[in-house]
């Protein structure tokens, strides 16, 4: 494959999607980048499981206040209009429907909407976090990820061979290639990279692509 | 009805062999890391407690707070959500070498069993975990639906909480972001023992500002210019 949106790249994309003034999770990690691309003129309010809404930027170095972090245990700041509460608060704001998107990584997506992304088998010291909260109770369940994996075999597949996160979770897919949305149980091509064929893209996923009349280019900018 | 305790050592007494422990905190923002370490003092001048059951939602960072209790040999198993850190070894050493168990749940039930625990009410559903192996042997059954998996509330012998402001009653405040746990944890254990960065009158908390209600509350222990682990972690210190 010659050419693949980067991750700051698949990043933005997603962030288009985002609208002004929706409620937003962000997992661990590469998702965080989505926060960055926010188009002008929308303000989005991220979650962190960890209990508080509307935070910002991480701090500059040497400023960091370190019972003002992050899921991830990075140090940020809080915009006006921030709120602290409870563990429970912010997981029933999870699973109560209140989040209007949560966007995670993943190792593995099935086109029936099943998410592995929290362990890739039964070795080390297994860790789950907020990840199977997170998958429940949101508006749109969305991941980033690259269409394959670093040794080309399909990320977005028939059936999550990998132990699950959650079950028939997954709403949207983000990927270095392609947007796919899952409906009915099958992935529905929404766009692809325009400089390749449908055949080049269904020959590096794992389970057949829908096809509706429309099929959008997906270009995303130098970021 | 004055809650509070002259010391450190006064302050964790009475958590023997066996007890399960909640420990507030999410990572460093909000450990009580002094509690901690008088545990610790306590078990190295005495071999008391060992064999606790410790539930936070970590399992420990570097050489320092429950970490540090891991290394010194006082934990038999860990309940948590996520048992690795910037620095795991002192739990991924033993959990590998079979020598500490680990039960694993996801980190919004490991919330909810908490507060369970602490309202009196011995279980729930929830969609979280449904369908993956967490949910293995565990009731599920289907409302309007959909599917939802059986979780049990979650109680402690004791909890360790670290509080911005507490008043001689027990009333408490948090700072910033590192209530997370803590207010749960406070009303899920039979003896919840606090330490507050500044103890005050009654009265001089604002009721409408208290976010943990002194009923929860046992004793209270003023540690001013409590550490954070984060500073501990980049010092070096290594307690145990």
């Amino acid at each position: 494959m010659s050419q693949k949106l980067s991750n700051a790249q698949i990043a933005w994309r997603a962030a288009q999607d985002i609208a002004d003034g929706a409620y937003v999770n962000l997992g661990i990690g590469f998702p965080e980048m989505v926060a960055k691309f926010q188009p002008p003129g929308r303000q989005a309010i991220f979650h962190t499981e960890n209990g508080v809404l509307n935070f910002g930027e991480a701090p500059p170095a040497g400023e960091e206040d370190w019972d003002l972090i992050n899921a991830g245990k990075k140090a940020i700041t809080l915009k006006p209009g921030a709120a602290f509460f409870h563990h429970a608060d912010s997981f029933g704001m999870v699973r109560g429907g209140h989040l209007d998107v949560a966007i995670l990584g993943t190792y593995e997506v099935a086109e029936n909407g099943d998410l592995a992304n929290w362990s890739t088998g039964p070795k080390g010291v297994p860790a789950v976090g907020g990840a199977m909260d997170l998958v429940h109770g949101a508006k749109r369940v969305a991941v980033i990820t690259d269409h394959v994996t670093k040794d080309g075999k399909p990320k977005l597949v028939k059936r999550c061979t990998l132990p699950l996160t959650g079950v028939g979770c997954v709403t949207r897919v983000y990927s270095s290639l392609a947007v796919i949305d899952i409906e009915g149980g099958r992935f529905v091509l929404r766009e692809k990279l325009p400089s390749m064929s449908v055949e080049e893209l269904q020959a590096v996923t794992g389970a057949e692509l829908v096809l509706p009349d429309m099929i959008g280019d997906l270009i995303a900018p130098e970021v | 009805m004055d809650k509070t305790v002259p010391d450190l050592a006064a302050a964790v007494a009475g958590i023997e062999d066996g007890m399960v422990l909640m420990v507030g905190g999410f990572g460093g923002s909000g450990a009580p890391i002094e509690l901690i370490h008088a545990l610790i003092d306590r078990f190295k001048a005495t071999g008391s407690p060992k064999n606790l059951t410790v539930v936070n939602n970590n399992a420990g960072n570097g050489r320092i707070g429950i970490a540090a209790m891991i290394d010194a040999g006082m934990v038999a198993k860990i309940v948590c959500s996520f048992p690795r850190s910037a620095d795991p070894r002192a739990f991924t050493e033993k959990y590998l070498a079979g020598e500490i168990g680990l039960e694993l749940v996801p980190q919004g039930t490991l919330a909810e069993r908490i507060r369970a625990g602490g309202a009196g009410i011995p279980a729930f559903y929830t969609p979280a975990s449904f369908g993956t192996d967490v949910a293995k042997g565990k009731p599920v059954a289907e409302f309007d639906g959909k599917s939802y998996v059986q979780e049990r509330w979650l109680k402690a012998d004791a909890a360790l909480i670290k509080a911005e402001m507490a008043d001689t009653m027990g009333n408490l405040t948090y700072r910033k972001a590192a209530r997370n746990f803590s207010p749960l944890m406070a009303a899920a254990a039979k003896l919840t023992i606090v330490q507050a960065t500044n103890i005050v009158a009654p009265g001089e908390i604002d009721p409408e500002q208290v976010v943990t209600p002194g009923i929860f509350v046992n004793r209270v222990v003023e540690v001013a210019g409590a550490k954070q682990e984060e500073a501990l972690m980049r010092d070096g210190v290594a307690y145990a």
